[in-house]
């Protein structure tokens, strides 16, 4: 087979996608922004449901990207796309045109930004970090407060940027639950005394052995949890925080002071997709992620012929989903450059 | 199957089916955005009346749900209006205005000022 495939984006999908389509035969070439390829994996330490190093994710990726038929382009962003009767022209930040007969935009998500959420305090109280702060803690192997201490009272905050109209963002994240679960564990694991406290709205356990790691966080690791939305953070003038909830199951206000607040930020699409997608006329959801043309049957296509989508530039997904949605743009791709109706 | 049966306590049940929910229908049909609620309790935990008197606007809109009128009634008059509440939804409830809404509803079809 023959054909030039530009795919933006070198994450997980991005990365899944090209593999599999270099092993076909094609010409791929893999657009990056970042200077490493691997997207927001690598920033994670261990993944749920089954605790596995991101690393071996990472080293999966790298191997199918090894091959003579894809050629990596990082440190470079695409500033627009041309189609000229099915034949594009993909424009990049540094000047240079590649051609395509067919491009797979993955590219994926941006986290919230949490200080968005002003009311939670991040980047204004020192003791109030996000999820991917604590993966990066983990890494390190010390989980420490600003000033070196060990906390010993830590709070977790599901739906940061998530299910808030206020923020804009009406969709649920799905994986924030149990990333929350999952960091919840290793906090015990590291610091045996302390003790965590989610608050949540609803716990949204759906995917395979979630509930069962929410069953497991409670019976091994007495983790706790309390259903309400925490709606302010402030500090004392003993320096920890304050965070006011209304615990909705005892059906009073509750208050509690921490040492420590973990904000489980959501997903949104990257800043870098939006501008593609207004470039190149892609239809964007309510969600503001790229709208499929079919959500059962055509979740991988874009709204024009020879563009399609991979992973969670379309909805946010977990890793195994996103590597499934890479592989079935791959049958499209292949479906579409047999056809040649280009 | 050991049959554990269907009898409740008059008192201690929700009479669905009895109850006149009537008040919640005005309210859905002049604040739409009162169906949205998803008790999360952001409301109750920044309300200022909640902090000082038990008071719970999250548990007043699910009784006027539920049609527990007798019960909203004593306890909507608790609500000072500051609208609070309406600034934290994560779901967009006009909360304010469903508490004027359920007020406007007593004294109209119940004759009953609150």
């Amino acid at each position: 087979m023959e054909g030039r495939i530009v795919i933006v984006g070198a994450g997980t999908a991005g990365m899944e996608a090209a593999g599999q389509l270099a092993r076909s035969g094609f010409l791929v070439t893999l657009i990056e922004k970042e200077t490493t390829t691997g997207g927001h994996v690598k920033n994670w330490y261990h993944l749920f449901p089954d605790r596995r190093d991101s690393s071996e994710v990472i080293s999966y990726l790298d191997a199918r990207i090894n091959h003579e038929n894809i050629t990596l382009l990082t440190g470079k962003t695409v500033d627009r796309i041309e189609n000229n009767h099915g034949s594009f022209l993909v424009s990049t930040n540094d000047g240079s045109d590649i051609k395509a007969d067919a491009i797979v935009l993955s590219t994926g998500f941006d986290l919230f930004r949490s200080e968005r959420k002003e009311e939670y305090g991040y980047g204004i109280y020192d003791n109030v970090i996000t999820s991917a702060d604590l993966e990066k803690m983990f890494r390190k192997g010390e989980i420490k407060k600003h000033n070196e201490e060990t906390p010993e009272k830590i709070g977790i905050v599901h739906c940061v940027g998530s299910r808030d109209e206020k923020v804009g963002n009406l969709y649920c994240s799905k994986l924030c639950c149990v990333t929350a679960v999952k960091q919840a564990m290793e906090i015990k694991e590291y610091i045996s005394n302390a003790k965590v406290f989610c608050f949540y709205m609803d716990m949204r356990m759906g995917g395979a052995h979630y509930e069962e790691l929410y069953r497991e966080s409670q019976e091994k690791y007495g983790i706790n949890y309390i259903r309400g939305k925490v709606s302010e953070v402030s500090e004392n003038i003993n320096n920890k925080l304050v965070i006011k909830v209304e615990d909705t199951l005892a059906g009073r206000p509750l208050k509690m002071e921490l040492d420590m607040l973990v904000l489980m930020a959501g997903m949104e699409m990257s800043d870098g997709a939006e501008n593609i997608a207004e470039s190149a006329g892609l239809t964007i959801g309510e969600n503001h992620f790229f709208s499929p043309v079919d959500n059962h049957f055509g979740s991988n296509k874009g709204n024009m012929e020879g563009i399609f989508y991979a992973g969670t530039c379309t909805a946010p997904m977990n890793i195994t989903e996103t590597i499934s949605h890479a592989r079935s743009s791959v049958l499209e791709v292949i479906g579409y450059m047999n056809k040649d109706v280009r | 199957m050991e049959n554990f049966g269907f009898t409740l306590l008059k008192e201690r049940h929700i009479d669905f089916d009895a109850n006149d929910r009537s008040i919640a229908g005005y309210i859905s049909d002049h604040e739409p955005s009162f169906r949205l609620c998803i008790e999360c309790g952001c409301c109750s935990a920044t309300c200022t009346t909640g902090n000082f008197t038990p008071f719970s606007l999250r548990e007043l809109l699910i009784l006027l749900k539920r049609g527990e009128n007798d019960k909203v009634r004593e306890e909507i008059r608790k609500c000072m209006l500051c609208g609070k509440c309406t600034l934290v939804c994560p779901r967009g409830v006009n909360t304010r205005n469903v508490v004027m809404l359920a007020r406007e509803a007593f004294r109209k079809q119940m004759n009953y000022a609150v």
